[in-house]
This record gives structure tokens, sequence and C-alpha cells, in this order.
């Protein structure tokens, strides 16, 4: 294997400028499509979205719950909302509204929450969602999903005007490692194969997948051949492709920049449990509040490195006996 | 298609037949939320027979005037309405809370036909009306919101996020109606958490306002008429109700938000209900 981490970079556009331009795009052609958001338009750069549309933008203040809620009765009359608040607003604040306007009441909403787990670095743990995931997944329809880079962005807001139903996007804000070419095609609910390996499976979400395919190239160096997955769809979680890895790697290791109670790595696991049982490691916050400081520091701190994750695929592995 | 004015007696007549089909649902079922279903009944009825734009063969109808029952506990006596406006069979009625039925306790658009929005978490319907009307607004649409709100409700912080938005949006179609019943689950509104004046309290969120005797039908219908004229605010109707309104037995138990109905006594306000009917009905022939 050759050492593809290698090649990763950040992108020099920011995630949310691809929130806005895609939307803006959208929106022409597509009168249905709106935006809501809860005080944080600036934040979240959907300012040129506000001038284009001003009569589809709803800043609704800091009032997630009533956003939410409009959210609901605007798509009653065959709108398509996007509503945006930081992770633990968009999540937490507002969890009834989503329950009950929304998906119980079978509404068709995008909520977006951004700043994900660590990203929300320097606002601190009050805003340091790594339990929004875990909230969202108990909805009942709800699909929940964390695009990777721009191009998985773009690709899954264009795909999300065009369904019916209750959708939960974590969106980091800012710039993210590029994983993919622009123009490439998703599939909800399919984790998309990054790199080949027969020792152990690495499913990995969000920022953590630039961190594990960094992993795997120091497990390479170790001799140990590491599989790793993008699983960007929490729910429904791909379970053929958890079943093919227990199956063909016989070790798993889940990676989420969020607690490992309720995310990524408990939907592996419910998988492996009623399938195929073998040696999960789970790499993410262990039932922590989040705290201040620099994204890097976060990351060491809460144990979300390429070293942390080399060292629970070996135990993995080591554990298949 | 409605949304015309009636006169006084068929009003009332319909306002006992609502009632009267209420009581029907809740003696057979032997339970429920008597108390706020009662006291929305002539603002129904003056919703559904006048004020409203409906077409009850189409209930889809894009065009159509909307409804949110915000307090989705009331549910029985909007059930009660749209069956006696041909929605669907009043034979359905029977069905309230029944394994597999359309008619659950809170209202549900998924199941009810003639149901615009799901409700029954207290204070959404608030959010989700404003939402409606904002999508109205964007199209284009000549249709009136119409959002009925519980006084227990007004506990509710969302209530409140939704009377400030609503006002600086200037959502002058949408008009809401307080349900002032005095009551909530636990008691008294006064002795739980004061509300004080709601009519003020909706003015100094810019929202215009009317106090209105929640039994008289034809102050209802007025108060409707005056509300769709008036253009750049929202308004709200609060109505001076009684929990339990019509039923005298329902109305003096005082904690009448959900109760287990005295056979004996039901049946005998279904009868009373059922006389009143037939000589209002005598008189008219």
């Amino acid at each position: 294997m050759t050492n593809a981490a290698d090649k990763l970079a950040k992108e020099s556009i920011m995630m949310r400028d691809t929130y806005c331009r895609t939307l803006i795009d959208l929106a022409r052609d597509n009168p249905q499509i709106v935006a809501l958001d809860a005080d944080l338009m600036n934040s979240m750069g959907m300012v040129p979205f506000m001038k284009e549309y001003p009569e589809r933008t709803f800043n609704c203040g800091v009032q997630e719950a009533n956003m939410i809620g409009i959210a609901a009765g605007l798509s009653r009359t065959g709108k398509i909302p996007y509503a945006h608040s930081f992770g633990p607003f968009a999540t937490r604040r507002c969890y009834d509204q989503v329950f009950m306007s929304g998906a119980y009441a079978r509404c068709n909403v995008r909520v977006i929450g951004s700043d994900p787990g660590v990203t929300a670095a320097y606002n601190g743990g009050t805003h340091m969602p790594f339990e929004d995931v875990g909230i969202m997944r108990n909805v009942p329809g709800m699909t929940v999903m964390e695009p990777t880079d721009n191009a998985m962005l773009e690709d899954i807001i264009r795909q999300l005007s065009t369904v019916h139903g209750m959708y939960y996007v974590r969106l980091l804000r800012r710039f993210a490692t590029k994983i993919y070419e622009p123009g490439t095609k998703f599939t909800i609910g399919k984790a998309v194969p990054l790199r080949e390996g027969a020792d152990v499976t690495i499913f990995a979400s969000g920022i953590m997948v630039a961190e594990s395919l960094r992993a795997a190239d120091a497990l390479a160096a170790q001799g140990i051949e590491a599989r790793v997955l993008n699983m960007f769809t929490a729910k429904p979680v791909d379970r053929e492709a958890v079943v093919k890895a227990a199956e063909e790697t016989g070790a798993v290791v889940a990676v989420e920049n969020h607690s490992v109670i309720n995310g990524l790595g408990s939907a592996v696991a419910e998988v492996l449990g009623e399938t195929k049982p073998v040696p999960l490691e789970r790499v993410g916050i262990q039932d922590e509040f989040g705290e201040v400081g620099p994204e890097d520091y976060l990351r060491k701190r809460f144990g979300l490195t390429p070293e942390d994750i080399v060292a629970k695929a070996k135990r993995a592995i080591e554990r298949k006996g | 298609v409605s949304q015309t004015t009636a006169n006084r007696e068929d009003l009332e007549r319909f306002a006992l037949q609502i009632r009267l089909q209420t009581m029907k649902m809740l003696l057979h079922l032997g339970f429920g939320h008597a108390g706020g279903a009662l006291s929305v009944v002539e603002t129904l009825a003056v919703l559904y027979e006048s004020v409203m734009k409906i077409d009850p063969a189409r209930p889809d109808w894009p065009d159509r005037d909307w409804l949110v029952v915000s307090k989705g506990h009331a549910g029985p006596a909007v059930y009660a309405t749209l069956a006696l406006k041909g929605y669907f069979p009043l034979e359905e009625l029977l069905t309230l809370n029944q394994g597999g039925t359309n008619l659950p306790s809170h209202c549900d658009h998924n199941k009810t036909v003639g149901i615009d929005m799901t409700t029954g978490s207290l204070g959404q319907g608030v959010s989700s009306a404003i939402g409606i009307a904002l999508g109205h607004r964007i199209d284009g649409r000549d249709s009136n919101t119409f959002l009925i709100v519980g006084d227990g409700e007004l506990n509710e912080g969302q209530v409140w996020e939704g009377a400030m938005f609503a006002a600086h949006h200037k959502l002058d179609r949408l008009i809401a109606f307080v349900d002032a019943n005095k009551r909530q689950l636990d008691g008294y509104t006064k002795d739980i958490n004061d509300l004080g004046d709601i009519a003020a309290k909706f003015a100094s969120f810019g929202w215009e306002t009317t106090d209105v005797d929640g039994a008289d039908v034809m102050a209802i219908q007025q108060a409707v008429l005056e509300a769709r004229r008036s253009e750049g605010k929202p308004k709200v109707i609060v109505l001076d109700t009684i929990k339990g309104q019509g039923v005298p037995f329902v109305e003096e138990t005082l904690l009448n938000h959900h109760i287990v109905l005295d056979k004996e006594k039901a049946a005998a306000a279904i009868d009373e209900l059922e006389q009143r009917l037939k000589s209002m009905d005598g008189g008219a022939s």
C-alpha cells in the first residue's frame, strides 16, 4: 500500500461557503427551498443566500425551538427547509420540536448542526456537541449524516432537496481535509471504501476520516493492513459494510469525533452484536463534556489522534485470539 | 365552500351538535380530555360553519384556510366538528383512542382527514402555524391560518418565541384564539403560574387583540371578521370560556382536564343536549 495520507491537505474553500453556494444554486431552480437560522447567519456564511432570496430566508433570532417548529409548518405547505444552528442548539435545545413537530408529524426538515465535537474549539464545552448524533439517532425515521469535505457536502445538500423526511447534517463550518474530487457522487446510507486491507477495518466519520487514513499508513509501516471506510451516514448505518468487514477482517475500529455512547461506534456495535460479533474498539469521547481550547489540543485531550486509532486497531487485532 | 357569515341560530345549533357528538365520543370511551375539548366548541362551530374557507370534499385544497389546534388534546371536539361537516363518517367518532384508530387523543394530520397539523406537545402548534402562514405568504396564497392555543399552554416559552416572531414578520393572516378557560391540568391557572392580562401580554408583543365571550357565537364570529379585515399585525382573540363549557357536571368538576366520565351524569347530559337540539329544530320548522 502507498501512503495515501501523504497527499492529504486542507481545502481552500470553507465548508460553510460550499453550503451557502449550493443552496443558492438549488434555490434558483427550486422555489420551495427556504433557509432558516437562529441568529447565526453570519457565523454560517449564509448572508449571500439571504441577500439573494430575502423572502425565503428566516432568521428567527435566538429561537431554536420556534425555528424548528416554523420549519415543520413551512414543510406542510410544500417548502423544503434547511434550518441551521450550532450542533448543541440544533439538537438538544429543540429536541422535542425536532421530534414531534418534525419527525412524529412526518414533516420534511433538514436540520443542520455545525461545529461537530472538538471543532467547536474556542467556543468551549457549552457549544461542543459530543451527543448530537446520539440524540438524533434516537428519533424514528431520522437520517443522520456527517459530510466529510466540500465534494461530499455539495452532493448531500443537493440530494436533500429531492427527498422527503427528517435529516440531520452534522457540519464542519471551516476547512475540511480534502478526501474527494469535486463532482463525486455518494449514496446516503452507504459507507465509502477508502483503503483496502485484510487485518482490521476502520469505520470513520467527519474529521476522523483523514486521521484514520493517517493511522492506516502508520499501521502499514508496522506490517498491518487496515481497511478504511468513510461511514458518513450514522443512521441508517451500512449494515452490509459492517458485516462484510467482520467477515473479511475479523476486527473493527469505529472512529468518531463524538461520544462513544450512541454514536457511530454504538451503531457499529449494534450491527456486530446482532450479526457477526468480532472484536470492536471505539475511538471517540469517553463519556465526558467538552472543554475550551485549540482544536489540536482538544484532539489530543480527547484521544482523537492517529496514534489513538493505531493503538485501538492493534488492540482489536490482538483480541481476535 | 364556506367563509360566509352565519346567523346565531345556525351557529348555536352546530355548536350543540358538536358538543353532543363530543360527549357521545367521550362517554363511549369512558374517559378523556373533556374540559378543554368542550371549552372550544363554540369557536369550532364558528370556524367551520362560517368563517373558514374550506371544502370538506377537498381536505387538501391548497387555497383553503388552515387550522392548527395547538392544544391538541381538544381533538375530540375537532373530530366531532370534522365529522359533522362531512370530512369522514360520524360513526368513526366512536373509534376515538381505540387501537388502529384514525382519531387519536391529540390531533394528527397523518391520521385524520381534515386535520392540518399534528400537535400534542404544548406550545409547538404556535410555531407550526407561523410556518404555515409564512408558506402561504411566500406562495402569495390568499389563505388565513387559524390557531387555537390553551391558556395553560401559555406557560410554554415557545408560545412567546412565536408571538415575538409573528409580530416582527407582520403575519396579519395569522388569527389565534386563546381558550382562556382559567384552568390547567393541576388547577386554576392563577394558582399555578398566573398569566395576568393575556391580551395585554400579546399586545405588548405587537399583536392586535380582542377579548370575547367564548360562549357567544356571534361575538366570536364578529371578532374573526374584524381580525380578517385589519392589516399589519397578527391577531389574537382571547376567549373567555369555562373549562367543560356547556356541560354542567364537567364544568363543576374542578380538575376536569382529563376525567373518567360518570356514566349516569354523562348520559343525562347527552339527553339534555339532544332535547335542546330537538326543541331548536322544532322551533325552526
